[in-house]
């Protein structure tokens, strides 16, 4: 099987992120680490691989930066790695990531596409979404689980009361939430294979794009303003004098927690 | 000069953090209570690889060099000693004397489960009554027909009585003058694994004393040439001290991470107690004992990796690392107040953890010894 896993270069989310003033747009340090939520893709990716002899290509769009955060998913044991880095998709909104991210996929074949649900960073929860329509295969999204069997893929979808068991035949896009399985730390050998692994650089144009398609100037999505999220309020304290829990009831029911 | 450590390596220390974050730290205050020795854990450690680091790929190991080893070890002893000797010792005296003074026999038939971390072998060279002086080793191996039959026991042995431990290495006189080396496997008939000791720190760590009695073994589990016993253990030893040194500078880190927050958050007197001098000076010279142990230990691993002498650079960096660690463990301690004598306190179970490293593989005593030898003094062994 042929896993294309969608992997995402954030700016690590323990450091201040900073944002450009004119546009808003997140400063991408040359540190850039693979988003946590991507370690879930990619291990489904390596364990579906395994059991199917198959490969694990990794697609990312950011600035290249140190390629420490692809390192990281190749550390892991992905076979190789395409990036589509360039000044010209600067401001490129999550649709035309999108469509940059279906061309790469589509360019180098693939059986099934793996994603997060949303990125750490940017939190918009469409772009897998927008990926299955723009290959034109079906997508599982929210998986908790999965299983592969010949052409069938069947997921558990996770829903707010339990779970849909959903299946589809392959090729088809795959969402896979946290905890769907326990990601792997790289080993040491893993670290220093990863720097033999090939890591194809593209630019915009190379995939076909010209460049009022892409960036800024290919996208409807701009970002109009950025508040500050308020402090944090402090919390209410309940005395108990016996009849505490009555209120802290309340609380819960009113929060729709209970 | 370069103080950098490789993208590699770098890499691998954030690695090995997140790991000792996630399966170690949460776990380290039971395990320190109850005296467990977490065998899934080691496993764990074993499937990261960490003790194949060092270790040929035709064995399974990760070639990696020894400034490699000792990130790995820093950063498991930065949350949990007991966890870090278990790897040092594991590696430093149970696998690398098979590594390095093996047949190919040996090396075939013992290294692939040890390097991958699904057996642990310990080394068995302290005796009831010869720990400093481990020449003066009175366990007996003589030779009868095709088996060695020893007599004798060995104390304070890491490794050797857990349910993955697979052999133990011991010195063993087989004859007047003469030391040498040999295996024997953990299941071996006459070899009795005594109940684990009551100790002051180290409590998820495996130590037992160990009884020879009319304990037979195979003629060819004899390791490396007959007589060479105390030159191989000596040569074992200055690895293995830069390897505690590495230990120690772990603990040092945990000590100024743990202080410097604390100072920060904690108030007396309506200020952090970090406002006073006495406190914000105490982090300062945790500060500056981390760093040194840290050049210390690193400039003697990279020695090593470049194949230059390092004996005694290895015994300067664990005599000041120790002792500095000892030093932290207790000004720590005090930062914390109360809570710092309490068990729970990571820095409490780091203080009674501490003392070993000024004890083990070679006293504080031992190492000036070795230093001042170096340095060309007719001082007396
Ligand atoms: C205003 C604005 C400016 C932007 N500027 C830039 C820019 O200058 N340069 C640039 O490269 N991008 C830029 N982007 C793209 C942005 O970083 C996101 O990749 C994109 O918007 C997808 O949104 P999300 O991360 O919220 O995706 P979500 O829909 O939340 O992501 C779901 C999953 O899709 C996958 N995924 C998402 N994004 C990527 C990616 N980029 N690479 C690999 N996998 C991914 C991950 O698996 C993720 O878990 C910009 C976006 C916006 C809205
Ligand atoms: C938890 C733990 C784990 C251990 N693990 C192992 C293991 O895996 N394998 C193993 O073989 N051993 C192990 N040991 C043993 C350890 O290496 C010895 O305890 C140590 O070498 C000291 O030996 P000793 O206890 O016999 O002390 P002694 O040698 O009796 O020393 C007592 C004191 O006298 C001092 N002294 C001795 N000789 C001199 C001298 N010439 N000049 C100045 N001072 C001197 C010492 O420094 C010390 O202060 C372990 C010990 C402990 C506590």
């Amino acid at each position: 099987m042929k896993i294309a896993v969608c992997a995402k270069q954030i700016p690590d989310p323990a450091t201040p992120y900073e944002l450009d003033p004119e546009h808003h747009w997140i400063v991408r340090p040359d540190d850039q680490i693979l988003d946590d939520t991507d370690r879930y893709g990619v291990e489904i990716g390596l364990q579906l691989a395994e059991a199917s002899e198959g490969s694990v290509t990794l697609f990312s769009m950011s600035p290249a930066g140190n390629l420490q955060g692809i390192r990281q998913a190749l550390a892991m044991g992905a076979d190789k790695a395409v990036i589509v880095s360039d000044p010209a998709l600067k401001g490129s909104d999550a649709l035309v990531t999108a469509k940059v991210l279906a061309r790469a996929i589509q360019q180098e074949g693939f059986d099934l596409v793996i994603a997060g649900t949303e990125s750490t960073d940017g939190s918009a929860g469409v772009l897998p979404q927008q990926l299955s329509e723009l290959l034109e295969v079906p997508a599982l999204t929210f998986a908790k689980a999965v299983e592969h069997d010949g052409d069938t893929i069947r997921i558990h979808r996770q829903t707010p009361d339990g779970y849909d068991e959903v299946e589809a035949t392959l090729p088809a896009v795959l969402t896979v939430t946290a905890g769907v399985v326990e990601p792997r730390y790289p080993t040491f050998k893993g670290i220093m294979q990863a720097k033999q692994k090939p890591v194809e650089q593209l630019t915009a144009a190379d995939l076909g794009f010209d460049a009022t398609e892409v960036g800024a100037a290919g996208s409807a999505q701009y970002v109009r303003s950025v508040t500050p999220v308020p402090a944090r309020q402090a919390g209410e304290i309940v005395e108990d004098d016996g009849e505490a829990y009555r209120k802290i009831l309340e609380v819960l029911e009113q929060a729709k927690v209970v | 000069m370069d103080f950098e450590f490789s993208d590699e390596q770098k890499a691998f220390r954030k690695v090995v953090r997140e790991f000792a974050e996630a399966e170690i730290a949460p776990y380290a205050e039971e395990w320190d209570r109850t005296h467990e020795f977490p065998t899934e854990t080691v496993l764990k450690m074993g499937e990261l690889g960490l003790f194949g680091l060092p270790f040929p790929a035709e064995y399974g190991g990760s070639e990696a060099d020894f400034t490699t080893l000792c990130i790995a070890i820093e950063e498991l002893a930065r949350v949990d000693q007991s966890m870090a000797i278990t790897l040092e010792a594991g590696v430093g005296l149970g696998i690398n004397p098979i590594a390095v003074y093996g047949s190919p026999e040996q090396k075939e038939r013992w290294l692939p489960d040890l390097v991958a971390g699904r057996s642990l072998a310990a080394f068995g060279l302290t005796e009831p009554d010869a720990g400093s002086d481990a020449g003066a080793t009175k366990t007996r191996a003589i030779l009868d027909g095709d088996e060695w039959v020893i007599n004798g026991s060995k104390a304070f042995i890491t490794n050797s009585g857990t349910d993955i431990t697979s052999l133990v290495t011991i010195t063993a006189r087989t004859g007047q003058d003469e030391i040498s080396t040999i295996v024997v496997p953990a299941d071996t008939p006459g070899l009795t694994v005594e109940p684990p000791y009551r100790k002051m720190g180290w409590h998820a760590s495996d130590t037992h004393g160990l009884r020879f009695d009319d304990c037979r073994v195979p003629k060819e589990n004899l390791l490396g040439e007959r007589g060479r016993g105390f030159h191989q253990f000596l040569a074992i030893l200055d690895d293995g001290r830069i390897a505690v040194a590495a230990m120690a500078t772990g603990v040092l880190q945990a000590c100024l991470e743990h202080s410097v927050a604390y100072a920060k958050e904690r108030t007396a007197f309506g200020r952090p107690i970090g406002a006073n001098q006495a406190i914000a000076f105490k982090c300062a010279d945790l500060e500056t004992m981390t760093e040194a142990a840290r050049l210390l230990t690193y400039k003697a691993a990279w020695l090593k990796d470049q194949g230059l002498p390092f004996k005694q650079a290895a015994a300067v960096a664990k005599l000041y690392a120790a002792e500095a660690a000892v030093t932290a463990t207790r000004e720590a301690t005090q930062i914390f107040g109360g809570y710092g004598f309490m068990d729970e306190t990571p820095v409490a179970r780091q203080y009674r953890d501490a003392k070993i490293l000024e004890i083990g593989e070679g006293t504080n005593e031992i190492q000036r010894l070795v230093i001042s030898r170096g340095l060309g003094l007719p001082v007396e062994r």
